[in-house]
């Protein structure tokens, strides 16, 4: 393989993993945006998506039938989540609503642990997702590619309902002045509501490439993963959308390059160089990429 | 009609207002003048239900406001333009304007409404693509009001639209409030201005720390040599 071949295929790996990034860290910059709310319970939303979607495998329905519930039982979890766990704290001080998706967090996780056991279960991917797909001497995952490809689209969604409909656009008038839009009419539960199910609807798609990606689940299975979007959304500048998007992709370049450039004794210590990086863009763009280099508004 | 009886607000143990009665009749412009902390902003925050009174009432014909969500009270046609204009500065010109008329199911005569904004303001028609936020403060107040106009209403709650605004931009926004009020848009207005106010208002009501202490017709308090000792002449009272 040439130097050449060996960059592009590394590209497309980081590409990939990106995407995934990405879209979880959608999730979480939108409600943070409107709510000033983390919502660390983001990555359970990927969990209970792909239980519910094995629970249906095993049942012997067809993987998209199955894969589809399961998206569809994340963008429920996540309504509920907000309904029952953060209206009520809706308001209230940052950092209870913080302990607020702990305790969420830790529910679901036991919740889980409780139904399905602690021990991890295998999660059999169907044949198209596991292709390799040969371009002279590339090799290219179709998981990978189905992967870019959902992010593709649903980015390209996202955008268009954000900038096209009533509610998209009053969803970035919200994250702007909540009580402005308030006054203007605009419904703010149903926005709120809106932005969680576009959030945990990606998580559940994330939750579903995820599992075939490493091949087993388990109940903590979304603690990595909302990490990593909550380490992209920091580096896009927490909040914005855009922003969100970047930080997935740079984290995913950043992953892949180090994976590429340590030598092997170091690899086990990647996640700590990734996050060594973030605190260094920290120090000098403490807003992140996007962020602006306002203070916090009173 | 809007008709505000002993009502009473208050802020944990800061109480804002006492005991405040005031009327606004449909067509009328009031306005509601004070000074800093007297209470004019309480006052609208409690008309468009943002903060609940603790005593007294609050109707606008036979709804009672103090109950009503904030949202049935933008229904009911009560638009409230914020202090501070308050623009959504990531979103264009047009979509806040867009924002003002999220309610309405007229697409079409919201297109209209949209035009007549364009002809009141035309800078912002000028603008119309632009972010909010890159717009000067007298053309982020223009689209405040214009955003509020998208709303129709019927009773347009305006407070400060002329503070730490240019005296070109001042008049030119007193201008379209004259133009409004010919429109017969009820118009309940909180001014630090008093004298453009008392020029422009049917009748008006003095606040001073949470109480009404003043009322009259605009030409009344005019004439009334407590006004000018306490905002006109110039005295140590700030008149802000």
């Amino acid at each position: 393989m040439t130097a050449f071949e060996l960059l592009v295929q590394q590209l497309i790996n980081a590409v990939s993993i990106g995407s995934l990034y990405a879209l979880m860290a959608i999730g979480l910059a939108m409600v943070f945006s409107i709510l000033r709310l983390i919502n660390f319970a983001h990555g359970d939303l990927i969990m209970v998506g792909s239980y519910v979607a094995l629970l249906l495998l095993l049942l012997g329905l067809p993987f998209l039938v199955a894969a589809a519930a399961g998206v569809a039982a994340s963008t429920l979890a996540g309504l509920l989540m907000e309904r029952v766990a953060y209206r009520p704290v809706r308001g209230a001080h940052e950092v209870a609503m913080l302990l607020t998706s702990f305790s969420v967090t830790i529910f679901l996780e036991n919740l889980a642990i409780i139904i399905f056991r602690p021990t991890s279960r295998a999660f059999a991917s169907p044949e198209f997702l596991r292709g390799i797909i040969e371009i002279g001497r590339l090799r290219i995952a179709s998981l990978d590619i189905m992967a870019i490809a959902c992010a593709a689209v649903l980015l390209a969604a996202l955008t268009l309902y954000v900038t096209r409909t009533d509610t998209g656009i009053a969803m970035r008038a919200a994250s702007q002045d909540l009580l402005a839009a308030r006054l203007m009419g605009i419904n703010v539960n149903r926005v709120i509501a809106a932005a969680f199910a576009i959030g945990s609807f990606m998580a559940g798609v994330v939750g579903i490439l995820w599992s075939v990606r490493v091949g087993k689940i388990d109940p903590l299975m979304g603690f990595n993963p909302v990490l990593k979007a909550f380490v992209a959304s920091v580096i896009g500048g927490l909040g914005s959308l855009s922003g969100a998007v970047i930080g997935g992709y740079v984290l995913g370049f950043l992953e892949i390059l180090l994976q590429g450039l340590l030598p092997a004794a170091l690899t086990p210590y990647r996640d700590a160089l990734v996050f060594a990086v973030l605190i260094a863009l920290l120090l000098f763009r403490p807003n992140g990429i996007l962020g602006s280099t306002e203070r916090e508004k009173i | 009609m809007l008709k505000l009886r002993g009502v009473e607000v208050g802020y944990g143990h800061i109480r804002a207002l006492h005991d405040v009665s005031l009327e606004v009749n449909d067509g009328e412009l009031v306005a509601l003048l004070g000074a800093n902390g007297a209470g004019k902003s309480s006052t609208l925050m409690t008309i468009s239900g943002i903060v609940r009174p603790r005593g007294g009432t609050v109707f606008y014909d036979d709804l009672d406001l103090s109950k009503a969500s904030p949202l049935d009270i933008v229904n009911r046609g009560i638009i409230h333009c914020p202090e501070g204009r308050r623009i959504f500065g990531g979103l264009t010109v047009q979509e806040n304007l867009r924002m003002g008329a999220i309610r309405r199911r007229d697409r079409s005569r919201a297109a209209a409404d949209m035009d007549r904004v364009f002809s009141l303001f035309p800078v912002l028609g000028e603008r119309r693509r632009q972010a909010g936020a890159t717009l000067s403060g007298g053309e982020q107040q223009m689209l405040a009001i214009g955003r509020a106009l998208m709303a129709e209403p019927r009773l347009l709650l305006l407070d400060e639209p002329s503070l730490g605004l240019a005296p070109l931009v001042v008049r030119a926004i007193f201008r379209v409030i004259r133009e409004l009020r010919s429109r017969r848009v009820t118009i309940l207005l909180v001014e630090q201005n008093v004298r453009q106010a008392l020029a422009v208002a049917d009748r008006a009501y003095v606040l001073e720390t949470g109480r009404v202490v003043l009322s009259g017709t605009g030409a009344e308090l005019r004439a009334n040599t407590e006004i000018e000792k306490a905002y006109l002449s110039g005295s140590p009272r700030k008149a802000t």
